[in-house]
């Protein structure tokens, strides 16, 4: 077969033209169904929260948004976040006295006055979102998973309710919902942020203690926040990875 | 037959039944392992979906400012300007979908401010707190603050 020079642009330029044409066919088939995922790509993705508890002011908001906004029993009390209050005397660290009353929900009645000296301030907590998270290393059969976009989810419809991950997670963020016998945990209001809303405590936040931020996009604030503040993970001699940062962490944090 | 394959039996039988455990794990595989498994990591691809299903609640504040935004202009400058309409009002993702529907309630104002003013001495100092004994002589929060621009 002969070909000229003619031809052999001809056919060149058609293929480049169809190669494009099915490369962006298939990025969007990659990119998922339009109902499911709008925009929304996993591997774009990588999630985490800059926490300032020199904001927090306990007032529980976040407590409340998140029960209403995922459904999590009111009573018993169970949390997916809570709030907790410290109160260091005399400057040990080493023994802090701590109280979480209903996990912060109904906010923190006075308990210390501001006249022996102690330090005092709330924390907030929630799932770490770990990227090397003990507890889905211990699940057995794959309910539990830090997915792509680095969120720790659960697969409601595969826990076995064995309860390993709640003894597993170093910060204490799991339960076991009576009403239904599996393991659940903060979501990071998965449903809410791949919707490209932020998540309800977040949103309900009225300090801007706690930021949702995307590491992945590098307009995203929480990039200047790691910046400017000096901050820490909680319990990092566990290496677990954990994605909440905590600017003006104190020694006496567990 | 005779020579080295006089006994050759034996290994078909073996291999046949091989073969056969091999069929059966393969089969029990296809129907026990779940649709999507492995395809990000070792759990069901579809748990990402099931995760994004729930229902919304709180409608998120650029939801808010599509039907309100006098009251996000009367906010400019004030103190309460960077705080979502939701952590005083609450969840209205219903009323964003459908303002008919589901209507607005006025929050009450005196436990909602001393939720997050009220003294406390774990709060950070900077932040404006107050002694609702001592505060404001019995008048409700609202007879000096606009909770839109509290500044008196």
């Amino acid at each position: 077969m002969k070909i000229d020079r003619r031809d052999f642009v001809k056919r060149t330029g058609t293929y480049l033209v169809l190669t494009s044409a099915a490369a962006a066919a298939w990025d969007h088939v990659v990119a998922g169904t339009p109902e499911t995922a709008p925009n929304y790509r996993v591997t774009d993705h990588w999630w985490g929260m800059a926490i300032d508890i020199d904001r927090c002011i306990g007032c529980g908001n976040c407590v409340r948004a998140c029960k209403v906004e995922n459904d999590v029993p009111h009573e018993p009390y169970y949390f997916r976040t809570w709030v907790e209050r410290y109160h260091v005397p005399g400057g040990d660290i080493e023994h802090p006295v701590v109280d979480s009353p209903n996990g912060g929900h109904d906010g923190f009645p006075e308990r210390y006055g501001a006249v022996d000296g102690a330090k005092n301030f709330f924390v907030p907590k929630l799932c770490n979102h770990c990227a090397h998270s003990p507890c889905t290393q211990v699940c057995p059969v794959g309910a539990t998973f830090d997915g792509p976009d680095g969120v720790v989810l659960v697969d409601t419809s595969y826990c076995l309710g064995c309860r390993y991950c709640v003894q597993a997670c170093p910060y204490g963020c799991r339960y076991i919902d009576p009403r239904t016998n599996t393991v659940d945990k903060c979501s990071l209001c998965y449903h809410r942020i791949t919707r490209g809303l932020t998540t309800a405590c977040c949103e309900t936040c009225p300090t801007g203690a706690r930021r949702l931020g995307d590491l992945k996009d590098p307009n995203d604030p929480i990039h200047e926040f790691l910046r400017t503040h000096k901050v820490q993970v909680l319990k990092p001699q566990m290496a677990t990875g954990s994605k909440m940062y905590y600017s003006g962490l104190d020694g006496s944090v567990r | 037959m005779s020579g080295r394959f006089s006994d050759v039996q034996h290994l078909v039988r073996m291999a046949a039944l091989f073969i056969a455990g091999v069929v059966v794990f393969l089969i029990l595989r296809a129907l026990l392992v779940p649709e999507g498994f492995g395809v990000w990591g070792h759990f069901r691809a579809g748990a990402l979906d099931d995760n994004r299903a729930r229902p919304l609640r709180f409608a998120g504040r650029e939801a808010c400012a599509e039907c309100h935004a006098d009251v996000l202009d009367a906010r400019v400058g004030s103190k309460h300007a960077a705080i979502g309409c939701e952590a005083c009002h609450g969840p209205l993702a219903a009323h964003a979908a459908d303002p008919d529907a589901a209507r607005a309630s006025r929050p009450e104002a005196a436990p909602l401010c001393r939720s997050c003013h009220e003294r406390n001495v774990a709060r950070p100092a900077a932040f404006p707190q107050i002694d609702p004994a001592e505060h404001g002589g019995g008048e409700p929060c609202l007879a000096c603050h606009q909770p839109h621009h509290p500044d008196v």
